[in-house]
């Protein structure tokens, strides 16, 4: 048997789930920002806009990733974050300079894993942080001081996660693929993740690499 | 599969660990912050990029108490003195720009914990103000409302007739922009900012002190820094 030359690397779902969050997560880093540093809420009048657009981006965040999860249609992304949710001793060779080489990765990496981890973390952090900021009467000056705090700094540090992530998806064309389209090349799941293609296809990944296929007869 | 035991579950860490960030923040941000604005605030201001001016840390926030940011021209201005005051009286933006002008250079203390270090502001004192409309002597208070249509403050009149206490119109060398009060506030140096009513519309002579917005939700009246709200900032004055 032919080993397929795409593999599905995201369902609908998840993509779905994916892309709703991040057009969330950029509004809530633009209006965050121009809230923050000024020279936007000096547009008299529009800061009360952009107040509510952040607000109601913030409390639909979990909103795609929530409905993803809960019904039949989510057994993918159900497998896929508990998979984010661990690393195995490949991944710690990976994330060692010296053993990264000899590391088979499975679907995902451990940066792929810690941001994943870290910007679910923050969403909750963020929401619950943000409740306080919005409804500030019903708390304690100390407490608002506290979660004013701890959103700026948070914030700050979603900002670099997100720059990091797109920036790294940019570099790799074929993963920011199989997020926009769904599927992969077999070629790049051979040698990116080779224990994935391994669980896709029941082949094995580096048999494959020594004869290159040939070009489909009658292609030129 | 792998063995179960190799494998670190490194979400739940990551959101143990966020999580526990976050409550120390929320529990101890108010230290945290004053500790960073003491001691780190300073080093940023001298930062000669301004890059590090972005981090949060000794920049002023702006907060509205209604849904709109109140905005009104320098040439609709008009600042009202009214109560015990032998004349009362209404003065325009040119008219109160051509009192004796007043600068002081203080830190800004908010007592929600940012402090913003070293900040220019210049105006009116409000004491010139008060005797232009000349105090009755039964007024023992003074109180300021904006015209956001909600805020209002007091100080005693003492406290309103000291030297730095303002009516400020321009902030870092530049008229005071409507997010920072504009065209006219108080300025009280020596307290939270709080007390430095934005907006400033009306100043009314009472008997006695009404407290404010933040006043009738628990904040101390009398603001000083360093001294109330169960903060121990260092002073302003």
């Amino acid at each position: 048997m032919t080993p397929p030359a795409e593999l599905e690397r995201f369902d609908r779902v998840e993509r779905l789930a994916h892309w709703t969050t991040a057009v969330l997560f950029g509004v809530l880093l633009l209006t965050g920002a121009a809230l923050y540093a000024g020279p936007v809420s000096t547009l008299v009048g529009q800061r009360e806009l952009v107040r509510m657009l952040h607000v109601s981006a913030g409390v639909a965040l979990p909103v795609p990733l929530l409905v993803g999860l809960a019904g039949r249609w989510g057994r993918r992304l159900r497998r896929d974050l508990r998979e984010l949710g661990r690393l195995d001793d490949d991944d710690r060779r990976w994330l060692r300079r010296s053993t990264r080489a000899g590391a088979r990765l499975a679907k995902f990496n451990p940066g792929q894993k810690l941001n994943a981890a870290f910007l679910g973390s923050a969403m909750v952090v963020m929401l619950g942080t943000g409740i306080v900021l919005k409804w500030f009467s019903l708390f304690s000056l100390d407490t608002r001081t506290g979660a004013t705090f701890v959103h700026d700094w948070v914030a700050l540090g979603i900002w670099i996660a997100v720059a990091g992530h797109i920036a790294l998806a940019l570099r790799d064309s074929e993963a920011l693929r199989g997020m926009r389209r769904g599927f992969v090349s077999a070629r790049w799941a051979r040698t990116m993740r080779p224990r994935w293609y391994e669980a896709e296809t029941g082949e094995p990944a580096e048999r494959l690499r020594a004869p290159e296929p040939a070009a489909p007869a009658g292609s030129s | 599969m792998e063995p179960e035991a190799r494998q670190t579950a490194i979400g739940r860490r990551v959101f143990l660990g966020m999580a526990a960030f976050a409550a120390t923040g929320v529990v101890f941000g108010t230290q945290i912050q004053g500790w960073l604005e003491r001691n780190v605030g300073p080093v940023l201001a001298r930062d000669p990029t301004g890059l590090l001016a972005l981090l949060p840390i000794g920049r002023f926030r702006i907060y509205t108490v209604t849904s709109d940011l109140p905005s009104r021209s320098r040439a609709e201005y008009r600042l009202h003195v009214r109560g015990l005051v032998e004349r009362e009286t209404v003065l325009t933006f040119d008219e109160l720009s051509a009192l004796p002008r007043t600068r002081l250079r203080r830190d800004f203390q908010c007592v929600t914990g940012w402090r913003v270090p070293d900040v220019e502001w210049a105006g009116v004192r409000l004491s010139e103000v008060l005797d232009r409309a000349g105090v009755k002597p039964e007024a023992g208070a003074v109180r300021f409302v904006s015209f956001d249509g909600a805020y209002s403050e007091s100080l005693t009149l003492a406290q309103a007739r000291r030297h730095d206490v303002l009516v400020a119109y321009e902030l870092q060398g530049s008229p005071l922009s409507s997010e920072h009060g504009g065209p006219a506030r108080l300025y009280v140096a020596p307290m939270y900012g709080y007390k430095s009513c934005k907006w400033l519309d009306t100043i009314e002579l009472t008997a006695q002190v009404e407290p404010g917005y933040w006043e009738h939700r628990g904040y101390d009246v009398d603001g000083w820094v360093g001294h109330s709200n169960h903060r121990s900032d260092d002073t302003t004055s």
